[in-house]
């Protein structure tokens, strides 16, 4: 069912803080010294009790790093990044490993309380998916600083064949699968920050679904940034084999900081045949101070192969925090017939900057992509989309519809648009749409004339901007969606 | 009770409202007439308490409160509705969460509890049922593509379901034909009770053949010149608008 944007009753419960997820957990952690060099990668693969190859191909990827340069041509402006300046490996203590959640650190359990995450009503929700007008039950990976702490529904979805862990397990007890798919998507040598993320990837998830399979839950895995001057690197590899279906969803929090913290995730998803893989995102990292002092350096390289016929990539993101972002999650259309979609809110308030956008590349016949890009930009912050649709010789019939929209509250921000077409195929067909607009004092005015408070009444415009996205986004995860979208604009207008 | 003394205004540094004095008790349908720049939809930003509207003299007391310190949702909340000329389009936004958002917002101010969706749908669905509308408009966002009619029918129901102690209805006449602006009065006048007070504003004499006031004021550069019943709006239809020092414009 589509969400509605009823936003505003959501919205007031949560206001009250500045930051909700603004605090952090005392957990005592194991850190590897600072710096970042062979022996660190070494020692983070040691940590992981890693086969060989892994840490070849991880060497492998730190000697290409180091003769790698930041690309500079993103709308950003960010001081240098001190890459030597930084803890590489941090994981909470553990006793001998949580074999179920009663063996997991309190403190994180509160934590995830705190961000509404109940792991223990996770396993009861299990019990009643499915039926009509209950929320479908959600599978947590949850992956605290860089270790995955608990997994739920394991069991249940062991049943079906579908294997989703922490990809450091997976590389122990499935190394075959990832073996042949980690870096086939986005090679070690692909770009800096990716590039970096292959040297020092701690973890993240790993999903597989069997020929055939319809995963019946939602995955999910929730993102914290937990150690002080930790960088995050995490991997995520979904891969749907021939026929699967899985919907995943990536939620991100972190606690207030005002030191600059780096995230240069990848996520590689691989679609075999009659696959389709639905990617969803909630990022809502802490942004920096009203006057642009901290947060998160959000770099994050997600790419998606559409291998099969009829295949089908979409992800759908909502882009709420970071001081920086810089993302372009997109698809490679391999496969005939195979579907390529981008629906993508990005808000930016205060002194957030943001390029972000997709890359759709057409190779297969009659492939389709569309975009929908809804871009809100408030306070002084600037935002780009930046987007690729390149349609390949071979692509006989493809298809590309482009739609971005850009909304303004104030006149201190700036939104802008950077398309970017190729097309060499006469038979390919490609549209682009563009409009930009503001919120205006009439319609801010109409809403409080009917007792709508000014910052309920952008809440309520910019949902209504974005409703196109949003309903995308799997039901609960709308939800959250749309509080994020509130809380975001706090304070952008009067 | 509405009480408006002395009300001076001012726009863009100019003054419009030169001194408005006017009182309106529960139940009672004032309009108010006049040629364009008179003043009217000036008054009735000033009452709505639009920005950009200046107060520099001058006060408005309702039911003991003085309004002119209150924010506009808080007038709203209070009661106060304002029935635009231009309703605004909000595109993506649905009349139903909309008016949603409105009631609730209303009645937290009131300290009511807030309705739930089953609730919220059994009530608005009385209300255009009352009002003789198709759900259809509910489910649109608000206002956009809306022809004049609906647009002023939106208004309406609006009011319906707001329940207002004081409406505003600005030139609600403008931008209709006769058919429209028969229904759009029959729905206001179904809203009509002992409780309510309404002021019509209007620059024709035809919107008051279907919503009958009980007073007729005459605002002409920044001042309430004449008041008088009912028969008055004929007169002024007759006359025009010449003998009260305004050039009449259409």
């Amino acid at each position: 069912m589509a969400a509605q944007p009823e936003t505003v009753e959501q919205v007031r419960a949560v206001t009250e803080q500045k930051y909700k997820y603004g605090f952090t957990t005392d957990i005592e952690a194991d850190v590897a010294p600072k710096g970042l060099n062979e022996d660190i990668v070494r020692f983070i693969s040691a940590k992981k009790e890693e086969p060989e190859w892994l840490l070849e191909w991880r060497l492998k990827a730190f000697r290409v790093w180091q003769t790698m340069e930041e690309p500079q041509w993103a709308a950003v402006s960010f001081p240098p990044i001190d890459y030597q300046d930084a803890h590489y490996y941090a994981a909470p203590k553990k006793k001998a490993g949580p074999k179920s959640l009663d063996e997991v650190d309190p403190e994180l359990l509160k934590t995830y309380e705190k961000l509404g995450i109940p792991l223990r009503e996770q396993e009861i929700l299990a019990g009643v998916e499915g039926s009509e007008g209950k929320s479908p039950a959600i599978a947590v990976d949850a992956v605290f600083d860089s270790v995955s702490v608990a997994t739920t529904f394991k069991a249940k979805l062991e049943e079906m064949g579908i294997i989703f862990c922490a990809i450091s397990e997976a590389v122990q007890k499935h190394p075959e699968l990832v073996k042949k798919y980690l870096g086939s998507v986005v090679p070690y040598t692909d770009n800096y920050y990716a590039t970096l993320n292959c040297a020092v990837f701690t973890d993240g998830s790993f999903v597989y679904i069997p020929k055939g399979v319809r995963c019946p839950m939602e995955l999910s895995t929730y993102f914290r940034i937990n150690q002080a001057n930790t960088g995050q690197f995490e991997r995520t590899l979904i891969i749907a084999d021939e026929g699967a279906y899985v919907s995943y969803l990536e939620g991100c929090t972190a606690p207030q900081r005002d030191e600059n913290q780096l995230h240069a995730a990848v996520v590689e998803l691989v679609a075999m045949d009659d696959a389709t893989i639905k990617y969803s995102t909630v990022q809502n990292w802490y942004p920096g101070n009203a006057e642009g002092v901290g947060g998160i350096y959000n770099f994050v390289t997600k790419r998606g192969a559409c291998r099969g016929r009829n295949s089908k990539i979409s992800w759908t993101q909502v882009e709420t925090g970071s001081a920086i972002t810089w993302k372009y999650p997109s698809c490679i259309l391999q496969g005939d017939n195979s579907v390529g979609e981008f629906y993508s809110v990005a808000i930016t308030n205060n002194f957030q900057q943001a390029d972000t956008g997709t890359k759709m590349i057409h190779i297969g016949k009659n492939t389709r992509s569309t975009i929908v890009s809804k871009g809100i930009s408030a306070g002084k912050a600037q935002q780009t989309y930046r987007g690729l649709v390149k349609i390949l010789p071979k692509a006989e019939g493809a298809r590309n519809h482009t739609q971005c929209d850009s909304l303004l509250i104030g006149d201190k921000c700036g939104a802008h648009t950077v398309p970017y077409i190729e097309s060499r195929n006469r038979s390919a067909r490609i549209e682009h749409e563009a409009t930009t607009a503001k919120i205006s004092e009439d319609q801010l005015f109409y809403c409080r004339q009917r007792g709508i408070s000014e910052e309920d009444a952008v809440s309520l415009i910019v949902n209504g901007f974005c409703k196109e996205v949003l309903k995308e986004l799997p039901m609960e995860f709308a939800v959250e969606a749309q509080k994020l979208v509130g809380i975001s604009l706090e304070g952008s207008v009067g | 009770m509405i009480e408006i003394k002395n009300l001076h205004a001012t726009v863009d540094g100019k003054e419009i409202l030169k001194g408005v004095d006017l009182t309106i008790r529960p139940g009672e349908v004032h309009a108010i007439m006049g040629p364009n720049g008179a003043g009217k939809s000036t008054m009735s930003y000033v009452l709505a308490g639009r920005d950009g509207y200046e107060v520099t003299e001058g006060s408005v007391t309702y039911y003991g409160k003085d309004l002119l310190a209150m924010e506009p949702e808080e007038r709203a909340a209070e009661g106060v509705f304002l029935a635009f000329q231009y309703p605004v389009e909000i595109p993506g936004v649905g009349n139903t969460t909309f008016l949603k958002t409105a009631i609730n917002a209303i009645r937290k101010h009131r300290g009511e509890k807030e309705l739930d969706a089953m609730q919220f749908l059994k009530l608005i669905r009385a209300k255009t049922k009352a009002l003789g509308m198709s759900d259809e408009m509910l489910k649109r966002a608000v206002n956009v593509g809306f022809s004049g009619g609906e647009k002023k029918r939106n208004e309406t129901l609006q009011m319906a379901v707001l329940e207002p102690k004081f409406a505003i209805l600005d030139e609600t006449d403008s931008g209709l034909d006769i058919d429209a602006l028969k229904i759009v009065a029959e729905g206001v006048n179904a809203l009509r009770s002992p409780e309510r007070s309404m002021l019509v504003i209007t620059h024709y004499q035809r919107l008051l053949d279907y919503i009958v006031p009980d007073y007729v004021h005459v605002l002409a550069a920044g001042r309430i010149v004449k008041s008088g019943g009912k028969e008055l709006a004929l007169e002024l239809e007759k006359n025009g608008y010449r003998d009260f020092g305004a050039s009449e414009a259409a």
